[in-house]
């Protein structure tokens, strides 16, 4: 708001208010937001709102469901973030980003949490300035191709046409992936996801590749799933986990400890509709009672607060709206890419360590 | 003191100097405003900035290059194979969008009221609707359209239509190509030897030369013997069916095709209009005065209305060919490698938005420079010169 | 009798015609032909593609079977591809303003109607759009802009952008045939700068490096951004061209309002501007048609325009295939705004052109 602000007394000053000059502020000032001087929390509460960058395009991650509410794991771990540090999860707005803008918009403060699939590598956590939060899901990427063409291991793709997204980390992989087994490729390269797709599907490429995670939700866009089949081989490491800025520590810490408490709550047992009953609240279990915030002190030494009536408290209720309103990461798990969804996959790396798997929060005290 | 400011500034020249100053002053505190900013921010949040990041392996695969490259390269090697592969669709695209543009723009005058009628439709109908859709569209024809590699149609024995491209046979690499290569640069340079002699010439004497047939002898004859002392091999690689792909030959993608398709097609709408307004810019009267002494139509052609109609011409073509090349920018968009999609992937893998947009800019800036420094020169030569 | 004659005359005039038009040498002759076979073989089918064997209602596996064109296609995705994301309980916003939009535009048409009126007309129904779009007051619904797409955004984005540009067009015109060498060099900079580059890397550097150049705390909206960016692309252009009309007004007028005692303002705005806007009308609007048509570049930095829905609605995985159908629905509508946009162009030309000499 600071331009508005800025015009408006500019005008004063000449002594020149009159109505179309003030439109004009005003249209400019609905376009042109202020953020971020103090701390991005700070600023968030201004606002009363978190903007959060999505695809938009990935069933299961994040997309529009035909009411135009954004649905998928990675917007429900910006809902949880919400409930955490305003109290409501609802308290989210969603920026629809290309591969290509992704970074730049969270670079610039346009957004201010970036759960967009992206993918944790060192080279982004340094170069382009960003903190990763714990990771979301653990994925790695794999081979589409059409059943017809009998192929049952991606050693078979010698001199095949592959199509790749443009910005993403595969397109390095795929070619990493083709030198290590000393074959040919002809890599053609798209730069929106939809156009990727349709190219495979018109038979430009023999193969369509991705994170494992996005050929099976990619799978259950098209309109014979079963002629298509997805290769065993993952060929590279892709942690996809929430990114924010540099810079900002306590606004990391609240989104780092926000998905924490998800994987805590699943391993205590917690879920959405237990959370309320005796047996969780009246729980003789210290750390359950620290995660709900019955035991008080984690919310402050985050340093989150909330208004209550004029003053503000500390906010000690801040993993239980998150559990209460949005679920445990089991719960979102299962809601938005389990083996009930179309998308239908499996935990495996995605379990709780105690199941085999490699979601595990530190003590949450 | 008022007033003997008053009277400074009242002074023409000491005004225009005052509002220079200014707006020296506001420029540089804009600049200064925008250079500072992004210096912080990237300073701030731990942005790498700089071009080290040319030197550093690359790391992705590039569809198609006029350059050898391999996702072992660096940056700076991804960024040239797209500079080239730009190049290569500006020469062939303008090539032949002037060669359609020219024919189309003359059919618009035939006195064969159907072609004329169809040439108008022609260019209302492409002139009118975006690039970027015409692109899409001819993109999906020729993916859509066209078989698939095991269907493919063979126009010609070793010649394949697919939708993965047209593949064509290629001569097998061999030194000879080269001795080639330097064959067509000489036979340029002696062509050009030649026009300057055959200028003279005809100051002189008053006859010309034929030569259109002399130079097209010498542009074939020396790459021939090139060819010739090289041993003329003439081993061809000949594209085969492999299990996914044609291998061997040569492959025009079907990128390459419909973005070559579309530009020409639009661009050649427009140069058509240049074409006929330039030639509708020579009064009938210079053809009646050039019949009545005598010349022979191709002369009244080559000598009388050529010369007039490609001094209305060539500016508006110029900038026309420029839009070309600046529109092959859109490749971003189905797929191909050009210079600004290499540059986009670069953007992303390393995260040098500044630096990328730079060179991006800066390519495309210095062609359009160098374009209207060479036209300037042209035009300069080309003028009326009132006696 | 009498009227036997006039028909056996009127088939004289038609063949002699045709003789005359189409058949006067063997050469054009034997065009003729070629072109009427081909017309006919590329006509035929079309028809029979669009009108016999297509399918206007049903749903996608009905439209695979029919050989034909997918009307049915168009027909079910014609609202998102005009509308996008809008809310679709509040459609009628964006269409009211649509039909606005253009009863304006033709009611512009007349020449007569140029005035201040007009102006203030169009200033009001920007105003007016503006909020009917956005909402939040009169008890409207807000809608973000992120939502507004398709239709009424791709006009949004031309019209905006050509109205601001033209202003900034006579001032960097002025600037480049100014006396001081500052405000000179940096219009030439400025318009060739511009002019050199492809809209797509204006975009770019609005989408992905434009907020890296403010100060941290200022974000700017993306759709801002990339209308923004348009205007200073087109802003150059406009400059060219009003630039050519000002070359064009002999220098007997600027001498005669110099011997007037006119100050440059006065000189500007009474005598040299009003000719040589007068004489770039044409050339304006064909600029304007030209950045009606790039407006479609906005898609490749994911603004949601016409275009971008168009391509939306051929994914859609329960009517995959259907693309042609999309491609030639937009081609069409693109084409009905430019061609009648060039057609009166042309019809101002002939209008100006008797008034000046």
């Amino acid at each position: 708001m600071k331009i508005v602000l800025n015009l408006e007394t500019v005008n004063m000053e000449q002594d020149l208010i009159n109505s179309k000059t003030l439109r004009i502020a005003a249209i400019v000032g609905s376009f042109v937001c202020s953020s971020a001087f103090s701390g991005t929390i700070d600023d968030i509460k201004k606002k009363g709102y978190i903007q959060c960058g999505v695809s938009g395009q990935v069933p299961g991650f994040s997309s529009p469901d035909s009411k135009g509410v954004m649905k998928g794991l990675d917007a429900d771990t910006c809902r949880a973030v919400a409930a955490a540090v305003l109290g409501d999860s609802k308290k989210v707005k969603f920026t629809q980003l290309s591969a290509q803008q992704r970074f730049t918009a969270l670079q610039s403060g346009e957004i201010d949490i970036l759960a967009r699939n992206t993918t944790h590598t060192l080279s982004r956590d340094t170069a382009l300035g960003l903190n990763f939060a714990p990771i979301t899901f653990y994925d790695g990427q794999g081979f589409m191709v059409r059943k017809k063409d009998g192929i049952k291991s991606g050693k078979e793709l010698d001199g095949a046409a592959v199509c790749v997204q443009q910005g993403t980390t595969t397109e390095r992989n795929i070619s990493d992936y083709f030198r290590k087994n000393g074959m040919k490729m002809k890599a053609v390269i798209f730069e929106s996801r939809d156009e990727t797709l349709k190219a495979y599907l018109s038979k430009r490429c023999d193969v369509y590749t991705t994170d494992a995670s996005g050929l099976a939700s990619e799978r259950t866009k098209l309109k014979d799933p079963q002629n298509h089949v997805i290769l065993p081989e993952r060929i590279s490491k892709e942690p996809l986990g929430p990114a924010v800025r540099h810079g900002d520590d306590q606004w990391f810490d609240a989104v780092k400890f926000t998905i924490y408490a998800l994987f805590a709550a699943e391993e205590m047992g917690i879920t959405a509709a237990n959370i309320d009953s005796d047996a969780i609240q009246k729980s003789t279990d210290p750390n359950v009672q620290k995660l709900i915030g019955n035991t008080v002190g984690n919310g402050k030494s985050l340093g989150l607060t909330l208004k209550e009536g004029k003053k503000e408290v500390s906010n000690e209720k801040w993993a239980y709206n998150a559990i209460k309103q949005v679920g445990n990461y089991a719960e979102i798990y299962e809601r938005n890419v389990g083996p009930n969804t179309p998308l239908r996959l499996d935990r495996g790396l995605n379990a709780l360590y105690t199941n085999g798997g490699l979601m595990y929060a530190p003590p949450i005290k | 003191m008022i007033n003997t400011v008053k009277k400074w500034f009242d002074d023409n020249k000491n005004r225009s100097l005052f509002y220079q100053f200014i707006t020296i002053l506001l420029f540089i505190y804009i600049g200064h405003f925008f250079f500072s900013n992004t210096v912080t921010n990237l300073e701030k949040q731990k942005i790498a900035s700089g071009w080290g990041f040319l030197t550093k392996e690359a790391g992705f695969p590039i569809g198609e290059s006029v350059i050898e490259y391999k996702p072992a390269d660096n940056y700076g090697k991804a960024l040239s194979a797209g500079f080239f592969n730009t190049v290569k669709v500006a020469i062939i695209g303008n090539f032949l969008a002037v060669t359609l543009g020219t024919l189309i723009g003359i059919a618009r005058l035939s006195r064969n009221w159907l072609v004329s009628r169809i040439s108008l439709c022609y260019i209302e109908s492409l002139r009118n609707i975006p690039l970027l859709l015409q692109l899409f569209f001819w993109y999906t024809f020729i993916t859509d359209i066209l078989p698939i590699v095991r269907n493919a149609f063979k126009p010609l024995p070793n010649v394949f239509l697919s939708n993965r491209g047209l593949v064509i046979p290629l001569p097998k690499s061999d030194p000879a190509f080269e001795l080639v290569g330097w064959g067509f640069f000489l036979a340029l340079i002696l062509i050009l030897i030649f026009w300057k002699m055959a200028r003279k010439h005809q100051d002189k004497t008053g006859r010309s030369l034929p030569f259109i047939k002399i130079s097209l002898c010498i542009f074939i004859m020396i790459p021939l013997l090139g060819w010739l002392i090289g041993g003329a091999p003439t081993a061809m690689d000949i594209p085969k069916q492999g299990r996914f792909n044609f291998s061997g030959g040569y492959t025009v993608s079907p990128e390459f095709m419909s973005l070559v398709l579309g530009l020409v097609l639009y661009t050649a709408a427009f140069i058509a209009e240049v074409v006929r307004a330039g030639i509708l810019s020579v009064k009938k009267g210079q053809t009646e005065a050039a019949e009545s002494l005598g010349l022979k139509p191709h002369q009244v052609l080559r000598l009388v209305i050529l010369p007039q109609a490609l001094r209305v011409i060539v500016p508006p073509l110029t900038s026309q060919l420029l839009n070309l090349t600046k529109n092959s920018s859109l490749a971003v968009a189905i797929g191909y490698p050009d210079f600004v999609s290499v540059s986009n992937t670069t953007l992303n893998q390393t995260g040098q938005a500044v630096e990328c947009i730079f060179l991006i800019i800066l390519l495309y800036l210095s062609t359009s420079l160098l374009t209207s420094i060479f036209m300037n020169w042209y035009n300069k030569n080309i003028a009326l010169v009132e006696r | 009798m009498e009227e036997n004659k006039e028909e056996k005359s009127r088939i004289k005039i038609i063949l002699k015609w045709l003789k005359d038009n189409l058949f006067y040498n063997p050469l054009s002759s034997f065009i003729t032909i070629l072109i009427i076979y081909g017309i006919i073989n590329i006509l035929i089918p079309s028809y029979q593609w669009l009108f016999v064997d297509s399918l206007l209602n049903g749903d996608a596996e009905a439209c695979r079977k029919v050989e034909g064109a997918c009307l049915a296609f168009l027909k079910e995705k014609t609202r998102y591809i005009l509308l996008g994301m809008y809310p679709q309980d509040e459609h009628w916003r964006p269409v009211l303003n649509v039909f606005i939009y253009l009863a304006l535009l033709v009611f512009s048409r007349d020449r007569s109607r140029w005035g201040k009126k007009l102006l203030g007309l169009w200033f009001f129904f920007g105003v007016f759009s503006f909020f009917l779009m956005r909402g939040g007051i009169f008890g409207l619904e807000f809608v973000e802009t992120d939502k507004w797409s398709g239709l009424p955004l791709t006009l949004m984005l031309a019209t905006v952008a050509i109205t601001v540009s033209y202003p900034l067009g006579i001032l960097l015109a002025l600037g480049r045939r100014s006396k001081m060498g500052v405000v000179r060099l940096l219009s030439i900079g400025y318009i060739e700068l511009i002019r050199g580059v492809p809209l797509i890397s204006i975009l770019f550097m609005s989408s992905v490096m434009f907020p890296l150049f403010l100060p941290k705390g200022i974000v700017i909206n993306k759709l801002l951004r990339a209308q923004v960016a348009i205007i200073m692309f087109i802003s150059a252009y406009m400059a060219e061209v009003i630039r050519g009309g000002l070359q064009a007004i002999p220098n007997g007028q600027y001498e005669a309002s110099d011997s007037l005692g006119l100050n440059y303002f006065q000189k500007m705005r009474l005598v040299i501007l009003p000719q040589a806007l007068k004489i770039v009308i044409p050339p304006t609007v064909n600029t304007s048609i030209s950045m009606f048509k790039d407006t479609s570049l906005v898609m490749i930095i994911a603004l949601q325009d016409m275009m971008y829905t168009a391509k939306g609605a051929m994914s859609d995985p329960h009517w995959l295939g259907f693309s042609v159908e999309a491609y030639i629905f937009m081609a069409v509508l693109y084409f009905c705004f430019c061609f009648s946009l060039g057609k009166y162009s042309r019809r101002l030309e002939k209008e100006l052109d008797t008034g000046l000499a």
